[in-house]
């Protein structure tokens, strides 16, 4: 039995008190605030290295996809090793040392006043061009250039459609195409991601023998020719126009055209 | 009327769903449901914040100063929802790719204040967590049923298991689009609404006005 002098704990003072009281309602609020805030920056703080591992591995996956490299059971990390990730500066269409090739962030890149300029012609609708990107060589056991990965990204219909193409070493001929992040129309659009579509591009050419550039999403072959067409998507004509419009604005000058060339002259 | 945990889970199902009766937290219920995986992972995180908000805020309720209870709800479901959604980012993450703002968007999700206020201010934590459970089940009961429509007619699939071959990999199935799209949803959730309501008459609301009868025939 507790004496019945004895002063009441602070504890039992403090819930006896009516909650509606000033004291209490600031009380209440502060400390739930700082009890909740505590729980929700723990919760995030020791979450956030699984979380950095598994966006690494999500574009990783899709790098290997784009060069068909990627089954469900590959070890994603070992299998991606045998990429050569390099930064490029596109309007030189050189590597530079500048920057770490495994940490350089393309789309931070992209929206950094110092590392991008703005578009005035912009077919992709992109806004801001990145000077730099992280391009990632694929070779052959003897050294030389078997693919070439390089991202890519515009506008479509609802979204920025955010993807890789994979080129082969003659710098023509088109490997894959693959998009990782975009929000278009379920069921008509969004069908970029259907595998039957993407095997479509397989076997492309971006550029005639004079080195025009010729790829084209459309309804119809260009006068070209076949090999230079993609069967635009049925009922997407703003993402297939969207498609075509970014895989021809990285394809053309303001994109690798320097790289292509360089790959072409066999000098990567 | 105190409630046996089997009725505080069972009722919310059928007699008291938290979507065909009362009508809440269809936002959500149109944006998540077109595929089934998602509708699962979607439930499945509701029913959680649903349940341990309820405990948390039932815990505390004799302290909770009514001038700023909503708000202290609000700052508890928010906490979990941020858990929640950093956790599926963790260990979820193609899932969490899909669901986006959607698991954020619980928050709002009118369940979870709902029950809050309705049950957990007013029962003790264990009653109150098992009320969250239930709610939970049931939005999620709901969300599987318009899950297995839309996904079914909508791609040809169940949890990403081709049923019906569609005509763009080469089959026979001409898919709906419209069932891929929010819309078809609300269609989906009527024709429930409607079905439930007929198999139990008693959940139809009465009429809060009658049309004017001048002459009787």
């Amino acid at each position: 039995m507790p004496d019945e002098n004895k002063k009441p704990g602070l504890l039992r003072r403090f819930l006896d008190t009516p909650p509606d009281s000033v004291g209490k309602t600031v009380f209440v609020a502060v400390t739930l605030c700082l009890v909740a805030s505590m729980i929700v920056s723990a919760v995030a703080v020791s979450l956030r290295p699984v979380q950095e591992i598994n966006k690494l591995k999500d574009k990783q996956i899709n790098i290997l996809q784009v060069a068909g490299l990627y089954s469900p059971d590959t070890d994603v990390t070992e299998a991606f090793k045998v990429f050569e990730p390099h930064v490029l500066e596109i309007e030189t269409g050189e590597f530079t040392e500048q920057f770490d090739a495994s940490t350089f962030d393309d789309r931070a890149a992209a929206d950094d006043p110092e590392l991008s300029v703005e578009l005035t012609d912009d077919p992709a609708s992109i806004g801001r061009q990145a000077k730099f990107v992280t391009v990632y060589l694929l070779r052959n056991e003897d050294g030389s250039l078997d693919k070439v990965i390089l991202p890519l990204h515009g506008y479509g219909l609802w979204s920025t459609l955010y993807g890789f193409i994979a080129v082969e070493e003659n710098a023509n001929d088109i490997f894959g195409l693959q998009f990782y992040s975009h929000a278009e129309t379920p069921g008509l659009g969004a069908e970029v991601d259907n595998p039957r579509w993407k095997s479509l591009w397989r076997g492309k050419k971006l550029y005639d023998e004079n080195d025009v550039l010729q790829i084209t999403v459309a309804k119809t072959a260009p006068p070209a020719g076949q090999e230079f067409h993609v069967d635009a998507l049925a009922g997407a004509t703003l993402t297939s126009n969207g498609v075509d419009n970014l895989v021809r604005f990285w394809m053309g000058k303001a994109g690798y055209a320097p790289f292509l060339e360089s790959v072409k002259a066999g000098e990567i | 009327m105190a409630q046996t945990p089997k009725e505080l889970i069972l009722d919310p199902m059928v007699d008291n769903n938290p979507i065909t009766l009362q009508v809440l937290g269809i936002c959500s219920a149109l944006a998540v449901t077109s595929s089934l995986q998602v509708a699962f992972v979607m439930a499945l995180a509701v029913t959680a914040v649903t349940a341990f908000a309820s405990m948390f805020i039932s815990m505390i309720r004799n302290q909770i100063p009514g001038s700023i209870r909503i708000i202290v709800q609000m700052v508890i479901i928010a906490s979990l929802v941020i858990v929640v959604d950093q956790v599926l980012k963790a260990y979820a993450f193609e899932i969490s790719k899909t669901l986006s703002v959607f698991v954020g968007l619980i928050i709002t999700n009118c369940i979870v204040m709902g029950r809050a206020e309705a049950f957990a201010m007013k029962n003790p934590p264990v009653a109150s967590f098992i009320d969250g459970i239930g709610n939970g089940l049931g939005y999620g009961l709901i969300l599987m049923l318009v899950g297995v429509i839309r996904e079914l007619f909508g791609s040809g699939s169940l949890f990403g298991v081709t049923i019906l071959e569609t005509v763009n990999n080469g089959g026979w199935y001409v898919p709906n689009g419209l069932l891929l799209l929010p819309p078809s949803a609300f269609f989906v959730i009527g024709l429930l609404i409607w079905a439930f309501r007929a198999w139990k008459p008693e959940q139809v609301e009465e009429r809060d006005y009658k049309i004017q009868v001048v002459e009787e025939h």
